[in-house]
């Protein structure tokens, strides 16, 4: 099955740890009218990357790469979650059974649900499986 | 193979030292017109007339860097101030700049000497030669520029700053041979990337004024498509060089009609033998306004034992380093050269670095700032740690120290044009 419709472009920014960096690419996007959907920042000995979901990763792209920013795209996929106590189990749970692992996750609480932003090792195995046990995966349209 | 002056550059055996005690014994009597010098003689109970052989050149005591400081400004002139044509001074990177005189016959050996040089490895009246140096009080602009113009070359005076224009004038004058730090090369061949040009005149590349690995030699050359000369020399030697490669690039031929070196060690002063390593000692044979007597270089390198197949006479290996530069961490010595070396085994990690000593909990702790290389960046932070922890391995490695690595941003480093200032150390600062 093509799952490229649910691979989203998640931007993914190197930044020192030291004060001003999250400021700079964060007003570097709002002067470019790039609206951050989610977004989170990993942290490790002296540096991080700031990982965002953005409206327009290609413009996004451009922008921080031209301030000199080291940027790349990382593939990730989004799904809905019941907004209700057992919600990340059952989205946790459909991975687990198919041995996909999860590198990394975020999430944010929407309007309608939340939404469980993932980094896995299979995308496409990741993509299957939550579609077929009856998961709501968000194309990268509903982003942009 | 040309050569600039075929009887000196090949003189060897019985006529090379005869010629050599001569000279030293006028320098030693030239020394005797300084009065620092005519005390030293005195109380080593030296005259010129006991000078019969090169080896008595060990008869004499060291001069030492701060000697020359405490002349300043005019202390070691031996000739009247109407002779002095020029002046120079150093960097005053190590303290108080030490101001060096020229007579007219003082600046026509210095660029006799580059005129060897250019010559040696195949430049002629036919190159265009951009000297990107300093062109004040550093030794390297006018020292390069009245040895090139005395070959012949189209000299290109375009001295540093403006790497675009640089980088212009490279391709629209067809500029064949450039002449500037490693570190400012290195800033060169980014810049003339990213302008998109591959600088297809340019063949050769002489580089000096600061230590560069072999390492680098690659990159540079790779990036600027030349073939990379090291040059040595300091102000007190003149400038630059006293010292240069020939197409063997395998060392430096010392040129020794006009310097009697030696390699000592530095902590006894005890002459060593070809092959042993330690700090250079040079007797200029030739200057008049400063003559100098067994001057400590603080640079490390030792004779290489091997003849050259070029047959000119005796080298020294590559610097090191200058033993001032030196930084003993935790009682361990370390070159910032060796820490470029190992950068740039790394390919992940850009050229640029800088180096922290600080003092914590009364140990040293050495941290290394080095850019990250922006094609390595997968996004990915387990792939960033491992890098980090890849160049601390490397490091431990080479350096048998522990330090500590922070990955900066590319180009975030500060940039010279001059001489690179890798190294803050701030174990000073707390008392």
């Amino acid at each position: 099955m093509d799952t490229t419709q649910y691979t989203i472009k998640q931007i993914s920014v190197f930044s020192e740890n030291k004060p001003g960096r999250l400021a700079a690419i964060a007003g570097a996007l709002q002067a470019e009218k790039i609206n951050i959907l989610a977004f989170s920042i990993a942290e490790a000995n002296g540096f991080g990357v700031v990982r965002a979901l953005v409206d327009k990763p290609e413009a996004a792209y451009e922008k921080l790469n031209a301030m000199g920013f080291m940027v790349s795209f990382t593939d990730v996929i989004a799904v809905k979650m019941r907004d209700v106590p057992g919600g990340l189990f059952e989205m946790a749970s459909i991975l687990s059974e198919a041995e996909i692992n999860i590198e990394y996750s975020y999430a944010y609480s929407g309007r309608e649900a939340a939404v469980l932003i993932l980094r896995v090792d299979r995308v496409d195995a990741a993509v299957e499986q939550i579609l077929a046990r009856g998961g709501t995966l968000l194309s990268a349209d509903e982003f942009s | 193979m040309k050569y600039w002056n075929m009887e000196m550059e090949n003189l060897k055996g019985d006529a090379l030292h005869a010629l050599q005690a001569k000279r030293l014994r006028w320098t030693v009597k030239q020394a005797g017109n300084v009065a620092f010098y005519r005390r030293m003689l005195q109380e080593a109970g030296v005259r010129p007339e006991d000078i019969k052989t090169v080896d008595d050149v060990q008869k004499l005591p060291f001069t030492r860097k701060t000697d020359l400081q405490g002349g300043y400004p005019f202390g070691f002139f031996a000739v009247p101030m109407k002779e002095v044509v020029r002046i120079h001074t150093t960097s005053g990177t190590t303290g108080k700049p030490t101001v060096v005189g020229y007579t007219r016959q003082d600046l026509d050996n210095w660029s006799e000497l580059i005129a060897r040089n250019l010559t040696m490895i195949g430049l002629s009246d036919e190159d265009v030669f951009q000297n990107a140096v300093n062109y004040g009080l550093f030794t390297g602009g006018l020292g390069f520029h009245y040895g090139a113009e005395k070959v012949g070359m189209t000299v290109v005076p375009s001295a540093t700053g403006n790497t675009r224009r640089q980088i212009e004038m490279i391709d629209d004058f067809g500029v064949t041979a450039l002449h500037c730090t490693p570190s400012y090369a290195m800033h060169i061949a980014e810049v003339a990337e990213k302008a998109g040009t591959t600088l297809p005149t340019l063949k050769t590349g002489i580089f000096g004024a600061e230590p560069w690995s072999d390492n680098m030699r690659r990159v540079l050359e790779g990036k600027l498509g030349v073939t990379a000369y090291d040059s040595y020399g300091m102000s007190e030697m003149y400038g630059p060089g006293a010292a240069f490669e020939c197409p063997e690039r395998n060392g430096l031929h010392i040129w020794h009609d006009m310097y009697l070196a030696e390699i000592i060690d530095p902590k006894t002063g005890e002459v060593l033998e070809p092959g042993e390593r330690g700090e250079l000692v040079v007797t200029p044979l030739v200057k008049e306004a400063m003559p100098l007597l067994r001057y400590r270089t603080g640079d490390i390198t030792m004779f290489l034992e091997e003849e050259c197949p070029c047959g000119r006479g005796m080298k020294i290996a590559r610097l090191h380093g200058r033993s001032d530069d030196m930084l003993v961490i935790r009682g361990i010595n370390v070159f910032p050269s060796q820490i470029e070396h190992v950068l740039r085994s790394v390919p992940e990690v850009g050229d640029e670095f800088l180096v922290y000593v600080d003092r914590v909990n009364h140990l040293d702790e050495m941290t290394i700032e080095v850019e990250m290389n922006r094609s390595a960046f997968s996004g990915e932070l387990e792939d960033l740690t491992r890098t980090q922890n890849r160049v601390v391995a490397a490091l431990k490695d080479a350096l048998n120290l522990r330090t500590r690595v922070q990955l900066v941003e590319p180009d975030s480093l500060p940039r010279y044009e001059g001489k690179a200032e890798r190294v803050i150390d701030r174990r000073g600062d707390v008392l």
